[in-house]
């Protein structure tokens, strides 16, 4: 009886080692990856001078001299994110509203299930469809000699963001308690009233969090934006060709050397703190929704 | 105690074994250093060298032309690659030039555009933003948009060492590849851009350059001038050691020649 016992609890314990190694796996690669990043990211930063590096409008790694200002990256990469929230956020958002407290429940479940399939298309098909089919189309539409701009990317970041935006709100308006709906109605409110001054409030960290995600989505996507900015260290213009952090990144790290390089990690970091960032302010926002 | 000494001991002869076996077999070491536009001809030359010769070793240092012909100056490898031809001045440090083929760059338009032939000085005028509109070169009244390469480039350092835009140019879109930089060209009816000659096909349309229509003839007889050559720099008084001149002349051999084509440049055979 007693070894049985005894056996038993070893064998929790061994499992317990085990997945407490797993857990590790996952620590150690954010480790690796994060001391790895400041290491190989700094020494650029150091020689070109934060200041210069940060807000220097002129990016010109292969120049003599060279000149590494990535100012641009910065603001393209902030305003392209902004537009794709102020597009992607109100569509998700309502689209939300309609799914959780409107629509009938086979409606709910299609189109459900055409939201995780747009989460699902690989960042290189939007950026295909962009380059082929939206990049001519503002050419024509607006009159201007190129397509490939900042618009364009806003456009394909708007609609890749939605997923996480509609999931996610969703999840925070179910849980909003039956209770509240049912007492906003019988004290005498429409429907309409009910949802919006009633459920969205009551779920609006969990909303807010949506929001968060979808930023964070925004601002590391680099496949699909390289496809469809220009590509160009321009100062953003909304007609304008344009590179953001990530695409300063990809497209010079197959021919950059030395300090090119080295800034290109420096880029990088510079990245990685923004999205460290919107992870805090993240975790931030769900916590408050729990106190609640 | 006694039985570590021993297993440390037989790990020490079959360690040493390995590296006499090592030193052995490969047969001889070439390296060469220099021009990032050249990674793709001189990787594809090794490649079939070290197939054709086992046991040797082949190294390619992607660091530019001019780090090249430094390298090979001091001596740090056997043949250094340029993608300019050399200086006076390099010359003059005992550094010889063996062309091994000639990079051609295609100025390229859309089908529907009316221009067919543009001057260097014009072209160089497109790319810095001096002339901004199609019908001040003979086309229809419609801006010019300029697609270019990334920094870094080998294609965008060659076309803006030969029009004389370094760093001036005024790019519309900077692509990563030259098949994206083909594609947008054939899609955009007002865009100009740049390409390898060998990999430009009939989706877009390579204009004449001072009316000489680029082909492997005339980047041959050095008429057509958007092209530039590639360089092996080697030392004038140290001889090459025995595999770095069987490298070295295989590869300026007409053996050579289908390979050299292959990696989209034209050989001086």
């Amino acid at each position: 009886m007693r070894q049985t016992k005894n056996l038993k609890r070893t064998v929790e314990k061994v499992i317990q080692i085990v997945f407490l190694m797993l857990g590790l796996v996952t620590v150690g690669c954010v480790l690796l990856i994060t001391v790895y990043i400041i290491i190989s990211g700094l020494p650029a930063i150091r020689e070109i001078g934060l200041v210069d590096f940060l807000f220097g409008k002129r990016w010109a790694s292969t120049a003599t001299p060279p000149s590494y200002g990535i100012l641009p990256f910065i603001l393209t990469s902030v305003y392209g994110t902004a537009g794709a929230i102020v597009l992607g956020v109100p569509v998700g958002f309502l689209t939300a509203v309609y799914l959780s407290k409107v629509a009938s429940k086979r409606v709910k479940e299609l189109v459900s299930e055409a939201v995780s399939l747009l989460a699902g298309i690989p960042s290189v098909v939007y950026g295909l469809v962009g380059m082929l089919v939206l990049v001519p189309a503002i050419r024509t539409i607006f009159g201007i000699p190129d397509g490939a701009s900042l618009l364009a990317a806003i456009l394909v970041l708007s609609v890749m963001i939605l997923p996480s935006i509609v999931k996610v709100s969703i999840t925070a308006l179910d849980a909003v308690p039956e209770e509240y709906e049912q007492a906003s109605l019988a004290l005498g409110a429409t429907k309409t009233e009910t949802w919006f001054r009633v459920s969205v409030p009551a779920a609006k960290s969990g909303i807010a969090a949506a929001v968060v995600l979808g930023v964070g989505r925004a601002i590391g996507e680099a496949m699909a934006v390289m496809m469809v900015s220009g590509n160009v260290p321009n100062m953003p213009q909304l007609f304008q060709s344009v590179r953001f952090l990530t695409t300063a990144v990809a497209s010079e790290m197959s021919y950059s050397a030395g300090l090119q390089r080295q800034a290109l990690f420096s880029i990088a970091l510079v990245l990685y703190l923004f999205i460290l960032l919107i992870n805090a302010v993240f975790n931030v926002l769900l916590k408050g929704g729990k106190k609640q | 105690m006694k039985k570590i000494m021993y297993v440390m001991l037989i790990m020490v002869l079959v360690m040493g074994g390995l590296f006499a076996q090592g030193t052995k077999e490969s047969g001889g070491m070439v390296s060469t250093d220099g021009s990032t536009s050249m990674e793709k001809i001189i990787g594809a030359l090794g490649e079939k060298f070290v197939a054709d010769n086992s046991g040797v070793t082949f190294t390619y240092n992607p660091t530019g032309s001019g780090s090249g012909i430094t390298a090979v100056a001091e001596g740090r490898c056997d043949i250094g690659l340029s993608s300019r031809a050399l200086k006076d001045s390099e010359k003059a440090k005992g550094l010889k030039e063996t062309v091994l083929a000639y990079d051609g760059i295609a100025i390229i338009v859309n089908n529907a555009n009316a221009v067919t032939d543009l001057t260097l000085d014009q072209i160089a005028k497109m790319y810095t933003g001096q002339i901004t509109n199609w019908k001040e070169v003979g086309g229809k009244d419609a801006s010019i948009v300029l697609i270019g390469r990334e920094a870094g480039s080998g294609t965008r350092d060659g076309f803006e060492t030969i029009t004389k835009t370094k760093d001036k140019c005024a790019y519309r879109q900077e692509l990563t590849s030259t098949g994206d930089v083909i594609a947008t060209v054939a899609r955009n009816a007002d865009a100009i851009g740049y390409a390898s000659l060998a990999s430009v096909k009939d989706t877009v349309k390579s204009v004449s350059v001072g009316g000489v229509v680029p082909s492997e003839k005339t980047v041959k007889d050095g008429s057509y001038v958007v092209q530039r050559p590639f360089v092996l720099v080697t030392k004038v008084d140290t001889p090459l050691s025995k595999t770095a001149q069987e490298f070295f002349d295989y590869i300026t051999s007409p053996k050579a020649t289908p390979i050299i084509s292959a990696s989209g440049a034209v050989s001086t055979h």
